[in-house]
């Protein structure tokens, strides 16, 4: 266990950056290990999460699961055009889970999940060539879900319940590409807001047609994150009335919307032993339409359309049991970025990407086990554009070729009672 | 367990090390290329244009965004090297001799109450003083205000002989010696790659001062010119000629050479119109009045006594009408200096009305009114009493603008004749010597005839909106330098067959908004 500790310390000494899209697909070990597919399986507490109505399932009365994932990015850019090349710097993110559930009876489960879905955080060099797009964001959300798993009858079983979300958002941009003040320093503004809430829902059916054969079903609700009263920070702005803002502190209202999603999956049991799982997720971005910073005070709006499509992801995942107390897992999946031509923006900068994941458990006892994740993120190399970035109203691309990729090791505990 | 563990880890710290990489990263050697050129010591001679001189000073956000230290930035990627420049102690651009303000600060443009905006200097004291001096060699050895003499002259960077007058401020800050000259302080680098653009200020200090300086074509000694005179293009051929071949030694594997812009292409002399005057009906009348006399009597008077041509009479003729579009009254030294014969019979004025039509003329389309006169033409600076009748005294109304705010067409001639032969002699010898040459002429009148696209706008000349010229209204703001690190990059990949990227110019600033001013 000691050693354990040691090498997750180890990975976070050697992290060089982190980024990642704003979900985060990092829920639950088990899971992950399998290419983050969990709507069908039923394995520990994990299920809070990825499909509820499957707790009353689970064996014992009393089931929790924890963990926590590093997320480790690197984003290249460069421009040929130009020269210009940059990359993210250092930073890591920790997307964590906990998910418990309690049986109450044979039909009935209660159980609650809290985690982190969305979230994003990139960090680019200071006024580097896309600046005045972002310098540095970072979003928080996490989700409290308290839930019920009931059992229909012998082969359907429902769940869902509330979810209260509280969230937080840094994001920080240079105003123009080229506005500075009378010492040269570029002029910016970094707005951030926390304790931001809302409410949403979830819901889920499993459908268990035989000892093998499992399906599941899970629906989250969209959740729309309103930051009103939010700082707005401006700062190295020239002292002058031809310039729209002033230094100093403005209130500022935006929204961002976290969006709905459903997963629809199959598990099979070929051997006692051996079990594959295939998923299809998909996430309802179209709600992504711009980011809209207001001030109050009447400083002109900041207008950044992002016409999010609706975006799916496939996969597939296995795990085998090498001994009674040791699992070996793996998987796949393939995850279609929600940006469109023309609207590639720095602040997300993720194309399509495919996740190779693997993980194990080992039982420590028998109420006691680690679960150990990591998913390796490809992301082919792309030449890509922000095309709806205005000055003086006239739109001004940001483009290049970004590269990047993402290194998520997970360590995770599930307990049974 | 343990040994799931360690292989686990050991393949997550594998992957973790793994950054992303482009199949064709710019950051490796190969993917430009420097051609025949080595930049790995870059060293750029001119005169406050190759310094980042702009809004009227030289500070430090200017020297960032002067032209060479742009290319030098994009130098970096084929093999460049770190390029020093002198650099100010501030943002102020103000510059003091052991205490003492010699120079004032940058230009912002400030607006007032009314919303009406004009160039001030920006507020604040100045803490570059030119007895600090610089240890070291600098790749940047732009010398605001030195004209193409200066270079080859030793004492220019003498800091006792600039409050004599005989060397120049920016040199004194980082001359190797007190007798040491510039182009001698940069050779001495032994420079891989140079740049060369002098020769500006041998006609604008002519220029800038509404021609009030000679034009010293004939005479070979520049130790008599004065600060706005035209030096003698023999005189400039020989130096340029010299200081070029001391840059452009067996050592160096090339450089950049630049001509001379025309200088009725900058917003100094494009801004202030000629016809600049609004007037309403009752002055309008009384300076008909006051010009009628002169107009239908004095002229014809004196053309009666042989003193005027019927040409001289034409061009005397002031006329002044209420509405719009009215023309400036200015002196033209060229004309004949009618006042004495007016302090006579059977005249009879007073002298200081006499003075006011000695060599008056209205302007026409072919003046050029300078930029130093918008603050000048319109306001009043007394009365004086004509026939019974008090005449106010109005700048470019009824008192003639002076000579140092008019160029003339005479003297735009002079100046276009010096600047023909200047750049005849600097493209001659760019192909003589198989140098990169950067047509600054045409680009400036291509950014004043249709402006210069770029990704955000197109860049123009026209004053404080154009985006090109600085507060100055003679200088480049960091937009308009970087276009021509630009142009001088396509130049040099041209000529050297090097592969050299060039730079957005939206990124860099147009004019500086501020209202930090006195």
């Amino acid at each position: 266990m000691k050693k354990l500790v040691l090498s997750s310390l180890l990975f976070l000494a050697f992290a060089s950056a982190y980024a990642g899209g704003y979900r985060v697909g990092a829920q639950g070990q088990r899971a992950l290990a399998m290419g983050h597919s969990g709507v069908a399986v039923v394995s520990n507490a994990e299920l809070a999460f990825f499909n509820p109505s499957g707790l009353i399932h689970l064996e014992n009365r009393l089931n929790i699961s924890a963990g926590v994932t590093g997320v480790f990015s690197n984003v290249r850019y460069q421009n040929s055009n130009t020269g210009q090349f940059t990359e993210t710097d250092s930073a890591i993110s920790t997307p964590f889970y906990l998910n418990a559930s309690y049986k109450i009876n044979d039909w009935l489960a209660a159980g609650i999940s809290v985690s982190t879905p969305y979230g994003s955080q990139v960090e680019w060099p200071r006024d580097w060539a896309g600046s005045h797009l972002v310098n540095e964001i970072e979003l928080a959300a996490i989700f409290v879900q308290p839930l019920v798993s009931i059992k229909i009858n012998d082969y359907l079983s429902v769940g869902g319940g509330p979810i209260f979300v509280t969230g937080s958002v840094n994001f920080n941009r240079n105003l123009t590409r080229s506005l500075v003040n009378e010492e040269g320093a570029r002029s910016n503004v970094e707005i951030d807001d926390s304790g931001i809430t809302n409410w949403g829902w979830g819901a889920s059916f499993m459908f268990t047609p035989s000892d093998k054969l499992t399906i599941g079903f899970n629906y989250r609700s969209e959740i729309m994150m309103n930051a009103e009263g939010g700082e707005a920070t401006f700062t190295n702005v020239p002292n002058s009335p031809a310039v729209p803002a002033q230094n100093g502190v403005v209130p500022f209202n935006a929204s961002l919307p976290l969006p709905a999603e459903w997963s629809l999956g199959a598990s099979y049991q070929f051997s006692d032993k051996f079990m594959a799982t295939i998923e299809y997720n998909r996430t309802l971005w179209n709600v992504y339409e711009s980011l809209d910073i207001n001030f109050p005070s009447g400083a002109p709006s900041s207008i950044n359309p992002r016409n999010y499509k609706d975006a799916s992801i496939y996969r597939i995942g296995a795990q085998y049991e090498v001994t009674n107390r040791f699992t070996l897992r793996g998987g796949y999946y393939l995850d279609e970025s929600p940006v469109q031509a023309g609207y590639f923006a720095p602040e997300t900068p993720r194309n399509d990407a495919m996740g190779f994941t693997g993980g194990f458990s080992f039982d420590v006892s028998e109420k006691f086990a680690v679960d150990f994740s990591f998913l390796y993120l490809r992301f082919d190399e792309v030449d890509a554009s922000y095309d709806f970035y205005s000055e003086d109203g006239q739109e001004i691309p940001f483009g290049g070729t970004y590269k990047s990729n993402a290194f998520l090791p997970g360590l995770g505990i599930t307990y049974k009672l | 367990m343990k040994k799931y563990i360690f292989l686990s880890a050991l393949a997550s710290l594998a992957l973790i090390g793994c950054e992303p990489e482009f199949d064709s990263s710019i950051e490796e050697g190969d993917f430009y290329s420097a051609g025949d050129a080595d930049f790995s010591n870059f060293v750029s001679v001119g005169n406050s244009l190759t310094a980042g001189y702009a809004d009227n000073a030289l500070y430090v956000e200017g020297q960032l965004n002067s032209f060479p230290n742009i290319m030098a930035g994009q130098f970096e990627l084929v093999g460049g090297g770190e390029f020093k420049q002198p650099l100010m102690e501030d943002n102020l651009g103000g510059l003091k001799l052991n205490g003492n303000l010699i120079q004032g600060n940058r230009l912002v443009l400030a607006i007032n109450e009314n919303g009406m905006p004009s160039p001030r200097p920006l507020a604040g004291d100045p803490q570059t003083d030119i007895s600090n001096q610089l240890s070291g060699s600098f790749n940047n050895m732009g010398v605001p205000g030195a004209k193409s003499f200066h270079f080859v002259a030793p004492g220019y960077g003498s800091v006792p002989g600039v409050a004599q007058g005989t060397a120049n401020p920016y040199f004194a800050r980082f001359a190797s010696s007190a007798e040491a000259t510039v182009i001698g302080d940069a050779a001495a680098q032994q420079p891989s790659f140079f740049s060369f653009w002098i020769g500006n200020n041998d006609i604008l200090g002519y220029a800038t001062s509404g021609g009030s300086g000679e034009n010293q074509q004939g005479n070979f000694n520049p130790a008599t010119y004065g600060p706005n005179d035209i030096t003698d293009i023999n005189v400039f051929a020989n130096v340029y000629s010299q200081a070029l071949n001391s840059m452009n030694t067996e050592t160096t594997s090339g450089g950049v050479v630049f001509n001379i812009p025309n200088v009725t292409n900058i917003p100094f002399f494009t801004t202030v119109p000629v016809n600049p005057i609004p007037l309403d009906a009752q002055t309008a009348g009384g300076l008909a009045q006051f010009y009628g006399l002169y107009n239908n009597q004095i002229l014809p008077g004196l053309q009666g006594f042989g003193l005027l041509s019927a040409d001289e009479v034409a061009a005397r003729q002031v006329n002044f009408q209420a509405g719009e579009g009215n023309f400036v009254t200015v002196r033209d030294e060229s004309l004949t200096d009618i006042a004495p014969f007016l302090q006579n019979p059977p005249f009879n004025l007073p002298p200081e009305l006499a003075s006011l039509f000695g060599q008056v003329r209205q302007a026409t389309e072919n003046d050029l009114i300078t930029l130093t006169a918008s603050s000048v033409i319109g306001s009043p600076i007394g009365q004086i009493e004509f026939m019974g009748n008090q005449i106010p005294l109005i700048n470019g109304i009824t008192v003639p603008l002076a000579d140092q705010f008019v160029l003339t067409p005479q003297e735009q001639m002079q100046i276009t004749q010096a600047q023909i032969a200047y750049n005849s002699t600097i493209e001659g010898l760019a192909n003589q010597n198989n140098l990169a040459f950067v047509n600054v002429d045409a680009i400036l009148a291509e950014a004043s005839n249709s402006g210069v696209s770029y990704n955000g706008g197109v860049l123009s000349t026209e004053f404080a909106t154009g985006g090109a010229f600085s507060l100055d209204g003679v200088h480049l703001t960091p937009r308009g330098y970087a276009l021509i690190a630009n142009r001088a990059i396509q130049a040099i990949n041209q000529t050297y067959n090097a592969d050299i990227p060039q730079v957005d110019i939206g990124y860099y600033r147009t004019i500086m908004p501020s209202n930090n001013v006195d």
